[in-house]
């Protein structure tokens, strides 16, 4: 294999495709923590003139961990659909980036392409699109699941209510849960991060949500983002789950390090499609991340786009009701200030569509990257443009127990009545019949916790 | 209309007296009355992020504001903070900003030099050349420079009971507000212990793993390191204790024991911390052992 191309002059040579795909990439700082980014600006551009003349096939023959070594690479290939990649397998990366954004592609063409793309593909094309290239892409495809309540419809724009706790306190969790519902945050779902990871635990908090959502007929799913394992025990002990969830990552070694595997995740999935009290067909959440497998040393050499795209593709597998990218929580050894945090958010959101999984972000920063509430905003109105299946609604952006910064429950709300978007429709409906929304719009009573203290 | 901020504080102030708890500056209101009367603009505000401020209902004619009250009792994150249409109130948006501010403070921020002269502590670098490396490179951070390790040869008694060391972390508040009180503690609980201990010194641009370079030079049973913690918004100033039974290259955060959220500000205090940290290392020195290995003897 030759991958070489003249630059002003200069003449820039690349080893294997791996390294091409590595140094096309935007600067990451998790890329120059591996040693593996581009070493000047022009190198950089130089492994963009050469990725957009390689083959898809070329991309699908070379994965960035080898088939015969990774049950990632195995899964996301076995689950190719073959007549189509027959049809795509010729194309260049840089035929493949002006097919989605010619004006004759539809979302229907690009949804049709998607179970014949691998990671490696996705990564690929998203390496030689500019961010109003990601956001305009990304905007034509939409991915609809449905669950209690439909996810991804044209003109909607969900939210996950995050009630977290420092010590899961149910009292406390449940406060943070009706202050959520009263700005319209939750029709994504209702999910707690235990700092708890115990079955009774876990359960109480299930139980808990379960009841709210009960008791005001919230159309909406609650989840618990414990280990799937904790969460499978809960199911077969009766607990009642809305949504299973686990966080993923783009290498079997990767996912070794969260103590899960495939196998694993189709064992999830079947005792969810069994025992969930919502009505699906969609079940699963997965959270991902651009810097995760690196963080493990599961990185194989490759960079951190392409290793998130391969979430994407192998997330396919679980008919997912949602995943998520929890851009900024990694920290600046991976993202290292807001212009690589929006970038990596809108690769994302983009790899997640054109995989065919419904998209959301949790937009969001540590205090030692970078970023502000600024740069978050500037992500979150981006990403509400592009299309975004959903975000995040945490009581003033401020997790109290995981000590990050991310979207407000005022944050949808706010990108709905900016944007003329709207919660989801079930929801909505909801929203309308309590009293807390009307016309576009939150009407006087919205954003009172105590409204939710009586029925 | 929008409550503005003189309005919240001052009826966080009026809750304040009625609990006899108003701060004095405020119970002086009549210079400010009378420049206002002599036409002259003036601005006196309490601190908004004193506790009773910071908990204060914000929103507009709640259904059940005794029910919204417990329920702000029953959690750190920020509930019943109204909105203006759909954001935030300007004194809720303008608290974040303070909160996020310190923490940025604290990260760029410098430990104080006359701190260390005070605490007779000499000053190291680790291999970070900047604090933009040090957010960037963790591992260099976790090693020391060719320089510290030649300092470090010359300045440090060998192999006594334990060392103790100090390193900016990712808060240089946490060292400057909370070193001079746990530091005296921790030396007078180690003297009355019997115990000997190594020449102290600061590391700048240190991290955790740093220890196990450190002790390959000194050589003590026990090493301490005080460390500032990642600032969560609104704690900026934690300082994190990091305590192994004699750390080498290898060791890992399973052979340590550690102390964190050490702050007056709603953590553990650092006098507290300080008797904390002695008895732990009296423990190590009796079970010569750290860690994952220390709990399991102690079990026994």
């Amino acid at each position: 294999m030759l991958l070489r191309t003249k630059l002003f002059g200069h003449t820039y040579e690349f080893a294997d495709l791996k390294e091409l795909l590595a140094k096309a990439n935007e600067e990451k700082s998790g890329d120059q923590q591996a040693g593996i980014a581009a070493r000047s600006a022009a190198e950089r551009v130089a492994a963009r003139y050469v990725l957009a003349e390689v083959p898809l096939s070329a991309l699908r023959e070379n994965p960035v961990v080898p088939y015969d070594q990774d049950e990632v690479t195995r899964a996301i290939d076995d689950a190719i659909n073959e007549t189509i990649y027959e049809e795509i397998k010729g194309w260049t990366v840089g035929e493949f980036r002006e097919w989605l954004l010619s004006n004759k592609t539809t979302g229907a063409d690009i949804a049709r392409i998607s179970r014949s793309l691998t990671g490696e593909m996705i990564a690929a094309v998203a390496k030689l699109m500019g961010n109003l290239d990601l956001v305009y892409a990304a905007r034509k495809i939409r991915v609809v699941t449905h669950c209690q309540n439909t996810m991804g419809l044209k003109g909607t724009i969900g939210s996950r209510l995050q009630p977290n706790h420092p010590t899961d306190s149910v009292e406390g969790i449940r406060a943070a849960t009706y202050e959520g519902l009263s700005y319209g945050s939750g029709d994504s779902v209702i999910g707690i991060n235990p700092s708890d990871d115990t079955v009774g635990s876990v359960s109480r908090l299930l139980e808990m949500t379960h009841d709210v959502i009960k008791t005001w007929e919230v159309p909406t799913q609650n989840c618990v983002l414990a280990h799937v394992t904790t969460q499978m025990e809960c199911l077969r002990r009766g607990a009642p789950a809305g949504l299973i969830f686990q966080s993923i990552a783009g290498s079997q070694k990767a996912m070794e390090s969260f103590g899960v595997s495939v196998g694993l995740l189709d064992e999830a999935y079947e005792l969810a499609k069994k025992y969930c009290w919502t009505a699906g067909p969609n079940y699963m959440y997965f959270e991902t991340g651009q810097g995760s497998a690196l963080s493990a040393d599961a990185h194989n050499g490759a960079d951190q786009l392409v290793l998130e795209a391969r979430n994407y593709a192998i997330a396919r597998r679980w008919n997912p009701y949602q995943v998520n990218t929890v851009v900024g929580f990694i920290g600046p050894e991976y993202l290292y200030d807001s212009v690589q945090i929006i970038r990596a958010g809108l690769e994302d959101h983009f790899m997640g569509k054109l995989a065919g999984v419904s998209m959301g972000c949790d937009v969001c920063y540590t205090n030692h990257a970078k970023a502000d509430q600024n740069s978050n905003d500037n992500l979150a109105v981006l990403l509400a443009a592009a299309g975004i299946n959903f975000i995040m609604g945490i009581p003033m952006g401020d997790d109290a127990m995981l000590s990050y910064q991310t979207t407000s429950f005022h944050d949808a709300p706010a990108l709905r009545q900016a944007l003329e978007l709207r919660p989801l429709p079930e929801f909505e409906k909801w929203m309308e019949d309590v009293g807390l929304w009307k016309d576009g719009h939150l009407t006087d009573i919205a954003g009172d916790a105590s409204l939710f203290l009586r029925r | 209309m929008s409550q503005s901020i003189e309005d919240i504080v001052s009826r966080v102030l009026a809750e304040l007296s009625r609990e006899g708890l108003a701060p004095a500056a405020t119970a002086d209101p009549a210079p400010a009355r009378a420049a206002e009367a002599s036409g002259e603009l003036v601005i006196d505000l309490p601190d908004p992020t004193d506790p009773e401020a910071r908990h204060a209902i914000l929103v507009d004619n709640p259904k059940d504001i005794e029910g919204l009250r417990q329920m702000v009792s029953s959690t750190s994150a920020r509930l019943a903070v109204g909105r203006a249409g759909a954001r935030p109130k300007t004194a809720t948006a303008l608290l974040f900003q303070a909160d996020h501010g310190v923490t940025q403070d604290a990260i760029y921020g410098v430990v104080s030099e006359d701190l260390r002269d005070r605490s007779s502590l000499f000053t190291v670098t680790s291999q970070v050349a900047d604090r933009a490396e040090y957010l960037l490179r963790p591992d260099l951070g976790r090693k020391l420079s060719d320089e510290a390790r030649k300092t470090i040869e010359e300045k440090c008694v060998k192999h006594p009971d334990v060392q103790i060391c100090v390193a900016d972390g990712l808060s240089a508040a946490a060292i400057d507000n909370n070193l001079p009180n746990i530091y005296p503690v921790i030396e007078q609980g180690l003297k009355s212990a019997g115990l000997s201990i190594g020449t102290p010194f600061f590391i700048e641009n240190g991290r955790v793993g740093i220890m196990n370079d450190v002790n390959s030079i000194i050589g003590a049973k026990v090493l301490i390191l005080l460390i500032g913690e990642r600032p969560g918004l609104g704690i900026a100033d934690a300082m994190s204790a990091y305590m192994g039974y004699d750390p080498q290259p290898g060791k890992s955060d399973a052979d340590r024991d550690l102390i964190c959220m050490i702050t007056t500000h709603g953590g553990t205090n650092p006098l507290e911390a300080g008797a904390y940290i002695v008895d732990f290392i009296k423990r190590m020195i009796q079970h010569s052992a750290s860690g994952v290995q220390l709990r399991e003897v102690a079990k026994d």
